[in-house]
């Protein structure tokens, strides 16, 4: 089964419209949205009516952090992300509130855990940055593979019983192999918002058959989605930093 | 999966004949009804519920494995299920084995040259398709013909895929007589350390001794970063200054002063005639004192083994030929065709350059060699040609100076490239002609069927003829 992964779209038209007819060359069998719709963005009614329309037509979708703050309001977020929130909630209608107060923390599909920031306690999103991390998001479930995303930067782990886990970074477009004798965590780069220093857009492409994912970079008009970052009044550094890929 | 004996069928594969039985894996011939070629079947020795660590090994050999082709790896057929039945199926090559041929070492140097040349050219390749082998030994190159065919991937290195062999492991990971210093401090990405070891082969071809021995611990494998090995000419009085100097070019601790690319290796081990003996380096200090001092200055290990070569790799090409007509004398376009040069060689400080002009001869008739007054055109030109080079200022040994005679310009530069593994050609081109378009050019014929980039120069004009 071939599967396309996107995650921390954050309310970004350009990069999610960009990547979406990527996808659709693609053709992949199915489609899970990793949470993170809304958030620092300008188009947060677009992503939510998007991510509707292909939840109605089949794809997944869990909940990120940021879709919680806009339904429920921030708590403990950056100043940028608090303000961001703030923002969002004023653009959202009520029934886009309700599809995102809906979503489910984890979804599973062909063996695979989705979940937004770590199979360790999801509703408090922690990172996975690094092996040890990695290790915790693994024992804290049984799947062989688990996709998550949270940390806008693209990162595969590889593990085995007794030792800690293998960090590789996927390079942008090619393929990196899954271990049939490891169990993996995949970490899914952002739609909306890379922090990897690759200003474009990423999304995952997971193959089961071939025991393979990649993460496939799409680049997009990031100046436009700055200008209108501008024009929402939202901090500037949110269109800087879209520019820079950090 | 049971116990493979002859006769047993795995995935459509049947085992027909055991071959030797390595450290890890058993080795079989093996037939399919899909393929005419004589296969090998490479098993790891696994059963289930065995711990994996065993055949991690193998996995990484066979994501490797599959992803190489060419003349100079074995054909890659299939690999078996991990969990069910791990085999690697590959083309069967039949050859001679280095690990035979060493028996006879030394070897004449012309031999060791050649087979050193061979096994460069497929280290070439492998390194072009992003791979270090990490494990280059007599029992790991087969000789077909002058061919060389590298196998055993299960140290390798991708440039592309994750470590993991290296990520877990905290022993150095190769084979002690040939290992290169940084891989002994755990660097695994370095092409150059394949040149370390086919430096090493070298050496055994014309000693019949191995550089480094053989330690056991790691602290005797870190030797080779402080001491050098015995002077080749020290156990075989015949070895050629310019063999002397390739071992030594292999064998450099620091990266930086080590041969970075195999194609340029192969040439040197090519054209002996072109290597340029370097002075002899002054002796190590052997007095008490010296060696105090040396003691105190001793600096970090890592440091030691230089900045890896991939940074030179990338800067820029590292064999150049520049195509330069001459016959009539230097013209505007010959001095172009030299800025050309000088901006592309700029890129790196160790690229080497190749100056050519073709000296035309007749397909019919008696061809002229000697001017009207007996002079030999043949030296004309190459006087010509250096004196054409001569605002690059390039030490020795970084150019070489070539008058070939030939029927057709274009081929040959194509051929010479080819055989030289050349990755970057110049050539001039003459501002657009009926003529020209009718019959063709020379630049049009290089750029269409060389294998690598090719600059092709033309004076700006105004406006079109």
């Amino acid at each position: 089964m071939r599967i396309a992964v996107l995650s921390d779209i954050h309310a970004n038209r350009e990069a999610l419209q960009a990547v979406l007819e990527a996808v659709e060359r693609l053709r992949p069998d199915r489609l899970v949205l990793l949470g993170d719709l809304v958030g620092y963005g300008p188009d947060p009614g677009f992503a939510v009516e998007m991510a509707q329309k292909l939840a109605a037509a089949g794809a997944l979708c869990v909940l990120g952090n940021h879709d919680e703050a806009a339904v429920h309001g921030p708590s403990g977020m950056t100043a940028h992300a608090h303000e961001a929130a703030l923002w969002t909630r004023t653009q959202l209608s009520s029934e886009q509130c309700a599809f995102l107060a809906a979503l489910p923390l984890t979804a599973t599909l062909a063996g695979a855990l989705f979940v937004h920031a770590s199979a360790r306690t999801p509703q408090a999103w922690p990172y996975v940055t690094d092996e040890r991390s990695a290790g915790q998001c693994l024992a804290a479930s049984e799947a062989a593979l688990i996709i998550c995303g949270h940390t806008h930067q693209p990162a595969l782990f590889y593990a085995r019983p007794g030792h800690e886990p293998v960090r590789f970074t996927p390079r942008r477009n090619l393929a990196a192999p899954l271990s049939a004798l490891r169990r993996h965590v995949v970490v899914v780069g952002a739609v909306g918002q890379p922090r990897d220093g690759d200003p474009a857009a990423c999304f995952a492409l997971l193959d089961t058959e071939r025991a393979e994912v990649t993460m496939v970079r799409v680049p997009y008009d990031r100046q436009a989605t700055a200008r209108k970052i501008a024009a929402a009044g939202l901090p500037e550094w949110l269109g800087m930093r879209l520019q820079i890929g950090r | 999966m049971e116990k493979p004996q002859a006769g047993t069928a795995i995935d459509g594969f049947t085992l027909t004949e055991r071959l030797k039985a390595g450290g890890m894996a058993t080795l079989w011939r093996a037939t399919h009804p899909d393929e005419t070629a004589p296969l090998v079947l490479k098993i790891p020795f696994f059963h289930p519920g065995d711990d994996v660590s065993a055949i991690l090994g193998y996995e990484a050999e066979a994501l490797i494995h599959r992803r190489l082709a060419g003349p100079h790896v074995p054909r890659f057929v299939a690999a078996g299920d991990l969990a069910r039945t791990p085999y690697i199926a590959m083309e069967f090559v039949a050859g001679t084995s280095l690990a035979e041929t060493m028996r006879r070492a030394p070897l004449p140097a012309a031999e060791t040259a050649r087979i050193g040349e061979a096994i460069a050219v497929a280290l070439a390749e492998l390194h072009r398709q992003g791979v270090v082998h990490l494990d280059l030994k007599p029992e790991n190159v087969m000789m077909v013909g002058n061919r060389a065919v590298l196998l055993d991937f299960g140290l390798a290195h991708h440039v592309e895929l994750p470590d993991l062999l290296g990520a877990e492991s905290t022993m150095p990971m190769g084979t002690a007589a040939y290992m290169a210093p940084e891989q002994v401090l755990g660097d695994r990405s370095d092409p150059a350390s394949d040149l370390f070891a086919l430096g090493c082969l070298l050496y055994q071809m014309a000693s019949g001794e191995e550089p480094f021995g053989r330690p056991q611990s790691v602290a005797g494998m870190k030797r080779r970063l402080y001491h050098a090995p015995k002077p080749l000419g020290s156990i075989n009085a015949e070895t050629p200054a310019w063999l002397e100097e390739i071992v030594r070019r292999c064998l450099e601790v620091d990266r930086g002063r080590r041969y970075a690319d195999a194609s340029k290796l192969a040439f040197d081990l090519r054209h002996p005639e072109q290597v340029t003996v370097a002075r002899r380096r002054r002796v190590r200090p052997h007095g008490l004192w010296q060696r105090l001092v040396a003691l105190f200055q001793k600096r970090d290990e890592q440091e030691i083994t230089g900045a890896p070569t991939q940074v030179r790799r990338k800067a820029g090409p590292s064999i150049i030929l520049t195509a330069v007509d001459l016959s009539e004398g230097e013209g505007p376009l010959a001095g172009a065709i030299l800025a050309e040069t000088s901006r592309l060689l700029a890129a790196r400080e160790d690229s080497w350059l190749a100056c050519i002009t073709v000296l035309r001869t007749e397909i019919i008739g008696e061809t002229k060699t000697v001017d009207a007054e007996g002079r030999s055109l043949y030296i004309k030109r190459l006087v010509a040609l250096k004196d054409w080079a001569r605002p690059l200022h390039l030490p020795e040994e970084r150019v070489s100076y070539h008058v070939i005679e030939a029927v057709s310009a274009a081929d040959a530069i194509l051929r010479h490239a080819e055989r030289n593994d050349i990755d970057h050609i110049v050539v001039g081109a003459r501002s657009s002609s009926a003529v020209r378009r009718h019959l063709g050019s020379v630049s049009t014929k290089v750029v269409a069927e060389a294998l690598c980039s090719v600059s092709v120069v033309r004076l700006k004009t105004g406006e079109p003829d």
